[in-house]
């Protein structure tokens, strides 16, 4: 036996100067859990606001849509004016002569232009520009009130890469330094071209852009001269290290080598220093590449792109308008303009931004809210594309699913507490209503394939056909075959939600009801269900939100296909809100990003209204018994 | 339509058979209800119940027995014809020529239309028709059987409601036994393409569960899929990474909110932290999956080139801390749950003796729930093997055998999405595809299960 | 947490005296408490002296505040957010709701058992050397093996457990439990012992361990006990309150209350007419 300690003289101790000190530590060891925990709810909420963040930035880029204004003839074709004529909405009619007519006039008739610069011209304005101009036509006709033959005042919608420029996600050209006269004057006999003289000051911005481009190309070409230095002293290595015996043929191919590399790297260090000359000397002429930047002069009402820049003279390319080659432009009449991206970088060339950039001083470009993306289904032609197919494919989901799931969850969440007997059968069930629950969704998405869509078959023997096979012909891709998926997906959520609602109502009820000499079917169903009714809404509206952005099983079966017309009835082949947007974000467009986005926010509205409705039936129908 | 029909016929028959065997259970009570055993209604129902049943019940069955009695014809008919025409046809093309037949028939447009298609779409169209005609009649002959059997069954004495409930409740089994079905449907889609796979390996299932080159397709060219090159490790390794990386942003994170939230937090905050998890909880994982690929990807990339790091484009690290940010909302409510769970009077004991809520919580609060703690952990383990979306989109598509979370890694989901998504013949990638299903399927069984047993003890000691 | 943590002074206590505990030192005062419930008062204004070495039981019919008062005593309800007391109780004449005490330190030496057992899910050794250790009493493990020892031989468990002091304190029977909880209430080094109801989740046998236990803790501490069995009350305590809707009706020496109680709601509720 251990001795006695002396109580007292412990309990003293609580009033210690020591016990203070420790007791404050103890409250700093308080301090610090509690830190830990504002710190991970900090980072969680940081998480969803950079979430949320992205997605509204990102939805931002495409709530406008820009349309260029054209002033077109419509003329039409002995074809089209029968297919104008003809009542059927389904036969559509592309106007696309009409509104290429309309953008040659735009730029004054572009006569002098080649094909290549006839092609941007046209792909300015998106390639259902004309299509969209037939319909206006078409419903004119229609209505009785014919446009055909008359000057119309079209608005067409400019291509997608023209709209993500203007938006300024390709980056705009900047000022290239304006201030110093500038005259024009004719390059010699060729009138496609013209020569600018200013003083210095002018295009300071654009020299030394170049200087700086010119800099780092040296220093790339010195890196290329560093590798071939290093395959020329490999190869040395190599013919050193041959042996005497070693047939001419292998030393020959060896020789040859090291003259390439050599001259090679000759040949990059010259370049280097030419660069680096270029790099150094402000009175360089720089020649201008297509891989170098852009540098734009718009002056006496036309647009010049340079190709030499010197530090007072410059030559260039017209590219739009008939500048005056006479006169001289005093400082600030005139815009030089510095487009750092080289053209070959970039979707949208020099030629479009100077149209584009006479479009915007004229007016002729409009911004309206992109409707557009509500309106219509998916399209390869991102400016075109929208989410609405999608959206009535999610709707004809739901409502499968929810035809589906809800009443056998209902039916079964009142078997399994009011009926089951306690048995290994019952035990069973309830094993498998767990373990589905966890179930990775893509499991789901394997099973829907198999059953419900191409069939069942084990050892080489068919077991039976794709289920839904004899409702539909071919299943994938479709709502029903979806809303069966999510059914089976939801299932669980919704019975463990349904036996919690019934398990809260008093056993008294029942008594109450049984004791009446009601039968226990009576019971459930006159009494419990009812009472049970809005937690088991709640449940299953949760399920629904879930399944609403249940991307996995769907795009196994089929439901990422490419699709442009919305269904018009669940057997009909569809994608899915979620589906949509794994598609979009597939795609290399840029534009897609922010429609992503963009059906990500609609998404979001519908799950946040699905989980506020859930939650005001919990607090309008909840009862405490 | 002699089908729609027909099904019309079966509903209207079970209306009458209920209005009918009210009617006739009224009368045979002789004016006094009381001498019933049961109510008029139920008699009417149960009548009602047998005819949809019978008549329903014999429509599919036979509508399925004559649908494949049909589809066996057609394809004897078609190899007799084309044997007559000295063709030769692949299992494919010829369902084509099927296919285009029925559409022929149902006149729709078909891919091709010559006489060998039109003389099977009518062929196809005579014997539809028949199976049409034998099926409507059938059921609803036997529909009106069950009329008449039940309608005679009418007596003071019949005890229609036991019987009736007797009937819903199996109905209401039946709905329960769904669970087990789904169970039993994914077992069997899974296991035949599985057991087929092996079988074209020769049965080496070692050389899937422990071989390290993973190209499965590569070989298909030449007819079957290579044992050398179905190796699963780097998909193995490649999950188990990116778990790994999100349980570490997960568990510290989701733990610590709830420790926060269920014993220290004001309700102030406790307000705008709870709606917060769950909308966290509640984002699809495709949004994460473009969060991952639009902005976090990006991130890291630039911090790691900003720090002289080369990081890859679709780096492990980038999926793992968005599925974390997925989980975190899991494990956090569980663990509430869980914390929540442990007696308030334990937690009396504890202060009562002068422990601080810190001390409390992480001396006796933390271990009496960490069963429960290490269940939710599981969970969300399982959670995360099993998660698609955010891989698909955010993580790499080759399989790398690596340890550097800033490398691109594949993982199961991503190539079960590849294989059945890719250009390959269904048939073809279908094995490896289910093949990695049933393993991501037993595996996600297995941790739910030790998960759930945990679960249960902890529960049976606090109850 | 706080402001200031000064360390109260050391008071020395008086060596027991097992004898002349006739005229003991009153060790907890208060007067006007009052405790709130959100609007609700619970307690309405109670003044009590409570006697060093003596058992006081709290008794009265089912809510009327002695539980609350008695919580009071240890700031237990410190922990609830919507409870707020007011008036002044004080131990060894230092009020203990003043900033300056420290609630933990105060609980430290207010020890307090609870209703139901609540052994933690540890080993017994763990559960009884939880306290000493948090609060830094023992200087070292033989020291923390003493007071182990002797907590448990005071809360007459000892010889019981002393065989397996690593099995876990939740797998003893329920009496047991109750003893352990003693025996780490005890082991904390307390001044005052705070029990409330600690016999009401127990079988008789275990209750009448827990009783004669309770009776001789009497010889170190100031034991107060809430009770609802007038027997109890009866054998174990020195001095009697009774509570009624949140008064305190009568406060005497428990013979008194008894047999000769002033009030007459004191009178009907020990005659067991009310309850």
């Amino acid at each position: 036996m251990t001795a006695t300690i002396d109580m007292t003289a412990i309990s003293a101790r609580h009033t210690s100067a020591a016990s203070g000190a420790r007791t404050r530590q103890r409250y700093w060891a308080q301090i610090r859990l509690q830190a830990y925990g504002i710190l991970a709810l900090t980072l969680a909420a940081a998480a969803l606001v950079i979430l949320l963040w992205t997605v509204v930035a990102k939805t931002a880029t495409v709530l406008f849509e820009d349309y260029l204004v054209l002033d077109v003839q419509i003329d039409v074709s002995n074809r089209d004016l029968t297919a104008l004529n003809d009542p059927d909405p389904r036969i559509n009619v592309a106007l696309n002569g009409v509104v290429r007519d309309g953008l040659r006039a735009e730029i004054g008739g572009g006569d002098g232009l080649g094909r290549r610069e006839v092609r941007q011209l046209f792909n300015l304005v998106s390639t259902d520009a004309g299509l969209e101009l037939g319909a206006i036509v078409k419903r004119s006709v229609q209505e009785g009130a014919p446009l055909i033959g008359a000057r119309y005042r079209y608005e067409a919608l400019l291509d997608d890469q023209v709209q993500m420029y203007l938006g300024g996600l390709y980056g705009r050209p900047v000022d290239a330094g304006s201030d110093s006269a500038l005259s024009v004057t004719r390059d010699g006999e060729d009138t496609s071209r013209a020569v600018l003289s200013f003083e210095g000051g002018a295009f300071e911005a654009a020299r030394e852009a170049l200087r700086t481009r010119r800099a780092e190309q040296a220093a790339r070409a010195e890196a290329e001269a560093a590798r071939q230095q290093a395959a020329v002293e490999a190869t040395e290595a190599r013919i050193a290290a041959l042996g005497a015996d070693t047939d001419t043929e292998t030393v020959e191919r060896l020789r040859a080598g090291l003259d390439v590399y050599a001259r090679a790297r000759e040949k990059a260090l010259e370049n280097a220093r030419a660069l680096m000359a270029q790099a150094s000397d402000r009175t360089t002429v720089h020649s201008l590449s297509e891989s170098d930047p852009s540098v734009l002069v718009r002056v006496q009402g036309g647009w010049i792109k340079l190709d030499a820049l010197g530090p007072d003279l410059a030559r260039g390319t017209i590219l739009a308008g008939e500048p005056d080659v006479v006169a001289t432009a005093p400082a600030s009449s005139w815009q030089g303009w510095l487009y750092e991206t080289p053209e070959t970088n970039r979707n949208i060339s020099d030629r479009q931004v100077v149209w584009l950039a006479e479009f915007e001083r004229e007016g002729k470009i409009v911004t309206k809210p992109n409707w557009r993306l509500l309106e219509s289904s998916d399209s390869s032609n991102a400016e075109l594309a929208g989410i609405w197919g999608a959206l009535v494919g999610s709707f004809w989901t739901m409502v499968v699913t929810f035809l589906l799931a809800f009443p056998i969850g209902v039916m079964a969440s009142i078997y399994l507490e009011e009926f089951a007997p306690k048995n290994a059968f019952t035990d069973f069930i309830e094993i498998n209503i767990n373990n589905l629950a966890a179930v990775p969704s893509i499991v789901f998405g394997l099973l829907g394939i198999t059953v419900l869509i191409s069939g069942v078959s084990l050892f080489g023997v068919d077991l039976f056909d794709g289920l839904l096979k004899a409702i539909i012909e071919d299943p994938r891709s479709t709502p029903v075959a979806g809303g069966v998926v999510l059914a089976l997906m939801s299932l669980p959520t919704i019975i463990i939600a349904g036996r919690a609602s019934i398990k809260a109502v008093p056993p008294s009820i029942r008594d109450a009801a049984l004791g009446l000499g009601a039968s226990r079917l009576q019971t459930a169903t006159h009494h419990v269900l009812p009472l049970a009714m809005p937690g088991m809404m709640t449940g299953s509206i949760i399920a629904m939100a879930q399944a609403l952005g249940e991307t996995a099983p769907l795009i196994i079966i089929g439901m990422n296909s490419f699709i442009q017309e919305a269904p018009s009835a669940p057997g009909d082949k569809a994608n899915v809100l979620p589906s949509l947007i794994y598609i979009w974000k597939n795609n290399s467009e840029r534009l897609f990003d922010g429609k992503t986005a963009a059906a990500i926010c609609v998404l979001l509205v519908f799950l946040i209204a699905m989980n506020a409705l859930a939650v005001l039936l919990r607090k309008r129908f909840e009862r405490r018994w | 339509m002699l089908l729609t029909l027909s099904l019309i016929a079966i509903a209207l028959l079970s209306l009458t058979a209920f209005v009918g065997a009210r009617a006739r259970a009224v009368s045979a009570a002789g004016g006094v209800l009381s001498r019933l055993h049961s109510r008029p209604a139920y008699h009417g129902l149960y009548a009602a119940l047998w005819v949809a049943i019978v008549g329903f019940g014999v429509f599919v069955l036979l509508d399925m027995i004559g649908l494949s009695i049909v589809a066996s014809l057609m394809a004897d008919e078609l190899d007799a014809r084309l044997a007559d025409l000295g063709q030769t046809l692949l299992q494919i093309e010829k369902n084509l020529v099927l296919s285009d037949a029925r559409k022929i028939a149902a006149g729709q447009v078909a891919s091709a239309i010559d006489p060998l298609r039109e003389t099977l779409a009518e062929r196809f169209a005579t014997l539809d028709a028949l199976r049409a005609g034998v099926v409507a009649t059938l059921a609803f002959a036997m529909a009106v059987l069950a009329f008449v059997v039940s309608y005679r069954q009418i007596g003071q004495d019949f005890r229609a409601r036991n019987r009736t409930e007797r009937i819903l409740r199996t109905f209401l089994m039946a709905a329960a036994a769904i669970a087990i079905l789904t169970t039993v449907g994914i077992v069997l889609s899974l296991i035949g393409e599985t057991l087929s796979f092996f079988e074209g390996l020769g049965w080496r299932v070692d050389m899937f569960l422990f071989g390290t080159t993973w190209s499965p397709l590569s070989g298909v060219q030449e007819g079957s899929i290579s044992a050398d090159k179905v190796g699963a490790v780097p998909l193995f390794a490649g999950t188990a990474m990116i778990t790994l990386i999100a349980m570490l942003v997960a568990v510290p994170i989701g733990l610590f909110a709830a420790i926060y939230l269920s014993d220290f937090a004001p309700k102030r905050v406790r307000a705008w932290a709870k709606p917060m998890l769950e909308i966290l909880a509640g984002i699809p994982t495709v949004v994460y999956g473009f969060f991952a690929a639009i902005t976090v990807a990006p991130f890291v990339r630039d911090a790691g080139a900003a720090l002289g790091i080369d990081v890859a484009s679709q780096s492990a690290l980038a999926a793992g801390v968005v599925m974390g940010i997925m989980i975190i909302p899991f494990i956090s409510s569980l663990s509430d749950d869980v914390i929540n769970a442990v007696p308030q009077s334990l937690r009396d004991g504890s202060l009562g003796l002068g422990a601080t809520k810190a001390e409390t919580m992480r001396q006796v609060v933390l271990p009496a729930a960490l069963p429960g703690i290490v269940s939710a952990v599981l969970l969300g383990i399982s959670r995360a093997v099993g998660e698609t979306m955010i891989v698909v989109m955010a993580a790499g598509q080759g399989a790398n055998l690596t340890a550097n979370p800033l490398e691109e890694v594949t993982t199961v989901t991503v190539q079960i999405v590849m294989l059945i998504l890719g250009d390959t013949e269904a048939a073809t990638a279908a094995g490896p595809a289910y093949t990695l299903g049933f393993t991501l399927f037993v595996v996600t069984l297995a941790l739910n299960m030790v998960a759930l047993r945990i679960v249960r003890r902890y529960r049976e000691a606090y109850e | 947490m706080p402001d200031s943590l000064t360390p109260p002074q050391v008071t020395a206590r008086p060596v027991a005296d097992m004898a002349g505990s006739n005229s003991p030192e009153i060790k907890i005062a208060t007067r006007d408490v009052h405790v709130f419930y959100g609007e609700t008062e619970a307690i309405k204004g109670v003044s009590l002296e409570i006697q060093d070495r003596t058992v006081t039981a709290f008794i009265g019919p089912s809510g009327c505040g002695k539980s609350t008062f008695l919580r009071c005593i240890n700031r237990m309800n410190d922990t609830i957010d919507i409870c707020r007391v007011t008036g002044t109780i004080e131990m060894d004449g230092r009020d203990i709701y003043t900033r300056d005490i420290d609630p933990v330190q105060l609980r430290a030496r207010v020890g307090m058992v609870f209703q139901k057992p609540n052994p933690f899910p540890k080993s017994i050794y763990d559960n009884v050397s939880y306290g000493p250790k948090i609060h830094g009493l023992a200087a070292n493990r033989r020291e923390l093996d003493a007071i182990v020892e002797q907590s448990l031989r005071r809360a007459a468990l000892w010889e019981e457990v002393k065989d397996r002091l690593d099995q876990p304190g939740t797998g003893l029977s329920g009496g047991q439990q109750q003893r352990l909880c003693i025996a780490r209430a005890v082991a904390t080094a307390p001044e005052v012992l705070l029990m409330d109801e600690p016999c009401s989740a127990l079988d008789p046998i275990a209750t009448a361990q827990v009783e004669e236990l309770i009776y001789e803790l009497r010889e170190n501490y100031a034991v107060v006990i809430v009770t609802h069995s007038m027997q109890q009350a009866a054998r174990v305590s020195q001095k009697t309150a009774y509570f009624h809707l949140g008064e305190v009706l009568e406060y005497d020496d428990t013979p008194k209350i008894f047999t000769n109680p002033e009030h007459e709601k004191t009178q009907q509720y020990v005659t067991g007419r009310f309850g």
